[in-house]
């Protein structure tokens, strides 16, 4: 609720600050003097910014460190001296009272937290109305100043147009910003379970069956080999042996040989499969595919065929990876001089010679790069290998066997209910660090190769 | 000689024997070639034929077994409310005091009874097992009902809902065509499964919950990404200077683009959750971590959206004296929505159709109630299809197919228009 109030007291103030910045612009403009430096609009930003920005540096500063304030003021005072020294159970004691306080009809344990409740309130209040006041100050004080500045020779555009320059940059490093967050919080949590679990059977062990109490200087199932194995199967191999001959071809045929109604047709459609969120894919690939593949094992004499396969995760994941293949192809094979392809076709090559022979081969360095983001794609994919392809960890050759891969294996040991700081939950935390680093490795080696090729022809 | 003159020289006869088109190997090998090519033609044909093949067996699958799920059973039950109620008159159930009278009543007792008075012993089997909640809800709507002895049509259990719509089931298929013969059994319109919100019982269980969840997501997602992602593609494209800053930004939008969303999930969990404390299973959190998604798409296509504007109307405007702040937020980015709106969109339905990251910051808890606010508990559409899709109750397959047949239509539609706003707003400069 005070958050509101704040959201509301910062956007107030602005309005105020704009409204009355601009009326005093406008006397310049009124009263006819004919040389000032900046539009009205922009001296009402200026003050409208000194009395928000202030105000929000303020309010964040202020909501971080006043729930603190609120909980000494309560535990300073004369009614919270019998609770018990014990910290923790203080503090369980005042978050009951904090959500009595909140809402009455909340449960609470401690007859304690009753009697602290309406303390808590009062305190809350009390830091509220200080903040609120505080902030409404500042503002003021802030719009005062920039108001106080306002002369028609004030250079009000371009104070206003560094903080837009501002912003723009913080915008732009938010992806900085979440990239330093990806990596710190996985090797933090990562150190904490190479600290339990030893690296060298987490990297090189191959078996893969982890156990919640772990005894010291023995394999305690850790060993990940097994599932990067069932992540390549289905992914770097089972998929693209679908996606990337259906891909290619659908790319050949949509650039080379179809007519532009049937182009324009199916370009949508190929995107559509794209569109199609991977929960579907999954539960299409588990209720449909799957036991269709295990009745054709069976009837081809495998007797132990599983209801969950590799085979049926990788077949629908290709098909989810085709339109992928596909336009990164198509962008490759455009990408070739079409005095290449004049030339072959004026020796007198059929077309399927001069795609086989000129234009796939000089393509063929974007067509790798496309296969790798693709790859990089389907070894990160989720929920298509969650619903299909099984907890089993084996290494095994044989589509029709059960496998598991790393994303399988996150989903699981962070949704089961175990506790957040044993060696099952930070393991998640291991296994997403290496998906990390292969994808990135991957796109960072497929980008180059796209875009070293594309300015070999421009 | 110079180069040009040999070239044009004519081949001196005899140096060179003409081709002979007609000799039978000649013949052979062009015809050879020529069924080449068709084979190389028709194999991309097929290509292309069998993965929308592959769309439209998927999309059928789902509709077929989807669209059970929006039709609903429904039983009639005979219900002598003046009897079992003990002549209780409307106007208890009207005012301030109907919540209290409802619960005083026992109309769970009083629909098992009146369930037995009209189909014996079996009759519970008829009957799903929240059924009496259909019972209060009628009254409160009606409370003249009280005085009648009407007939009231509620949900059947799902397995006499599942035999209605043809799925076989030896055990229970007299009491249906008992159910028939008394002309008691009806097929309506699912409407509840529209308006209500996740359950045990397959039969009464809906979307809406789900629903808002999503839309609550979204809206975050959309608050968040959608400035930040055009903010960051107008620096990049009109201010930065290129050092090597800006290619460290350059290469973690990039890299952001390609990372697997599981892994936007463990982020979410341990910046979010652990560190900053935000509530657990909320669409605040939901949001945040796919905004961190999706801002990277947007960025990338309205950097493009951005670039296609020409510079001349960039020198145009400085010309006359405008700021380059001016020149982007009055003339380029007006020039750049169309396409800033087709990324966004694309963005904004892959984002629907997560499911992974939300997964791992907690948001397949059981939500029976639709959230409110945006710390509440709530779950989206996908992560309730994937919930339901592990449910063993087999009444829950055609639910998670309408499901899948809703978040379709969500999607088909968002991706529709970012088709139509591409093709009608493309302009070539």
């Amino acid at each position: 609720m005070s958050g509101f109030a704040f959201l509301f007291l910062i956007v107030g103030l602005g309005v105020l600050g704009w409204l009355f910045g601009r009326a005093k612009a406008n006397r310049f403009v009124l009263a006819g003097k004919t040389s000032f430096n900046s539009l009205p609009n922009y001296h009402g930003w200026y003050v409208a910014l000194w009395a928000m920005v202030p105000v929000a540096a303020f309010v964040a500063i202020w909501i971080s460190v006043s729930p603190a304030m609120t909980s000494n003021m309560v535990l300073a005072d004369p009614a919270a001296s019998n609770l018990p020294e014990d910290p923790f159970a203080k503090a369980s004691i005042l978050s009951e009272a904090r959500a009595l306080s909140r809402n009455p009809e909340a449960q609470s344990f401690n007859p304690e937290a009753v009697t602290l409740a309406p303390i808590y309130s009062e305190a809350e209040r009390h830091y509220q109305l200080l903040g609120m006041a505080a902030a409404l100050l500042l503002g003021f004080a802030g719009a005062a100043f920039a108001f106080l500045k306002i002369r028609p020779d004030f250079r009000a555009r371009s104070k206003v147009e560094r903080v837009v320059l501002m912003v723009l940059l913080i915008a732009s490093l938010i992806a900085i910003l979440a990239t330093i967050g990806i990596v710190a919080s996985l090797i933090f949590e990562s150190i904490r379970f190479f600290g339990m679990v030893s690296p060298v059977e987490f990297f090189f062990g191959s078996e893969w069956n982890p156990r919640k109490e772990l005894i010291a200087g023995e394999n305690n199932g850790f060993g990940s080999l097994p599932l990067f194995w069932g992540t390549i199967f289905i992914g770097a191999i089972i998929a693209m042996i679908v996606a990337i001959p259906f891909g290619l071809m659908s790319a050949v045929y949509l650039t080379q040989y179809a007519p532009p109604a049937l182009r324009s047709w199916m370009k949508p459609i190929l995107e559509i499969l794209a569109g199609v969120p991977t929960v579907v894919y999954g539960y299409f690939a588990a209720l449909t595919v799957a036991p269709a593949l295990r009745d054709f094992a069976v009837s081809i004499g495998i007797s132990n065929a599983s209801s969950e396969s590799a085979l049926a995760a990788g077949l629908v994941m290709g098909v989810m990876i085709i339109p992928f293949v596909s336009s990164m192809a198509d962008d490759s094979i455009a990408a070739v001089p079409s005095a290449m392809r004049d030339g072959s076709l004026a020796m007198g090559a059929t077309p399927s010679e001069t795609i086989k022979k000129v234009l796939i081969p000089a393509a063929l360095p974007g067509v790798v790069g496309g296969v790798l983001l693709a790859v990089s794609r389907a070894i990160g994919e989720t929920m298509i290998v969650v619903m299909a392809a099984g907890l089993a960890a084996n290494m095994t050759a044989n589509p029709f066997d059960s496998v598991t891969t790393v994303t399988v294996q996150i989903v699981k040991l962070l949704t089961g209910d175990t506790d957040f700081q044993g060696p099952l939950t930070l393991a998640a935390f291991a296994l997403g660090l290496a998906l990390f680093f292969v994808t990135l490795l991957l796109n960072l080696v497929a980008l180059q190769i796209v875009k070293r090729y594309r300015e070999a022809y421009e | 000689m110079s180069e040009a003159a040999a070239m044009t020289a004519p081949i001196s006869p005899g140096t060179r024997t003409g081709t002979d088109w007609k000799s039978e190997a000649m013949r052979k090998r062009v015809a050879r070639r020529y069924a080449s090519e068709k084979r190389f033609r028709a194999l991309g044909l097929a290509a292309i034929i069998l993965s929308s093949l592959f769309l439209a067996f998927l999309l059928f699958v789902m509709v077929s077994n989807g669209a059970k799920g929006f039709l609903r059973t429904e039983v009639a039950l005979p219900i002598n409310f003046p009897a079992l109620s003990g002549g209780m008159s409307p106007e208890a159930l009207q005012g301030a005091q109907q919540k209290a009278t409802l619960t005083s009543l026992d109309l769970r007792g009083l629909t098992e009874i009146a369930i037995e008075a009209s189909y014996g012993t079996d009759g519970r089997q008829i009957f799903a097992r929240n059924a009496w909640v259909e019972v209060r809800e009628q009254l409160r709507d009606n409370p003249q009902l009280i005085t009648e002895n009407a007939t009231l049509w509620l949900s059947a259990a799902s397995d006499i809902d599942r035999v209605n719509k043809g799925d076989a089931r030896p055990a229970l298929q007299s009491l249906y065509d008992d159910l028939q013969a008394r002309n008691a059994i009806q097929t309506v319109f699912n409407t509840p499964f529209l308006t209500s919100s996740d359950g045990v019982d397959p039969a009464l269980v809906g979307i809406w919950g789900a629903l808002k969840g999503s839309l609550m997501t979204m809206f975050v997602t959309l608050l968040l990404a959608f400035p930040i992602g055009v903010l960051s593609a107008v620096y990049l494209e009109e201010y930065a200077p290129r050092n090597r800053w800006t290619d460290l930004i350059e290469v973690s939008i990039n890299n952001l683009a390609a990372v697997p969303s599981i892994i936007f999930g463990l982020l979410g969990l341990v910046v979010f959750l652990t560190w900053m404390d935000l509530p657990r299973s909320s669409a605040l959190v939901g949001g945040l971590t796919l905004a961190l998604m999706t801002f990277p798409v947007i960025v990338i296509a309205a950097r493009n959206a951005v670039k296609a504007v020409p510079p001349s109307i960039r020198e145009a405007a400085l010309g006359i004296g405008a700021s380059k702040v001016q020149v982007i937020f009055h003339h380029v980015l007006p020039l750049a929505i169309p396409g800033i709106m087709t990324g966004t969109i694309i963005g904004m339905a892959r984002a629907l159709g997560e499911t992974a990251p939300l997964l791992m910051i907690g948001m397949r808890a059981f939500t029976a109630t639709p959230p409110d606010n945006l710390s509440d508990p709530s779950t989206v559409l996908p992560v309730q299809i994937f919930l339901w899709s592990d449910e063993v109750n087999s009444g829950f397959v055609e639910k998670t197919s309408a499901a899948i047949i809703i978040l379709l239509i969500f999607l088909l539609t968002m991706n529709a228009v970012a088709i139509w706003l591409r093709n009608r707003f493309e302009t070539r400069w």
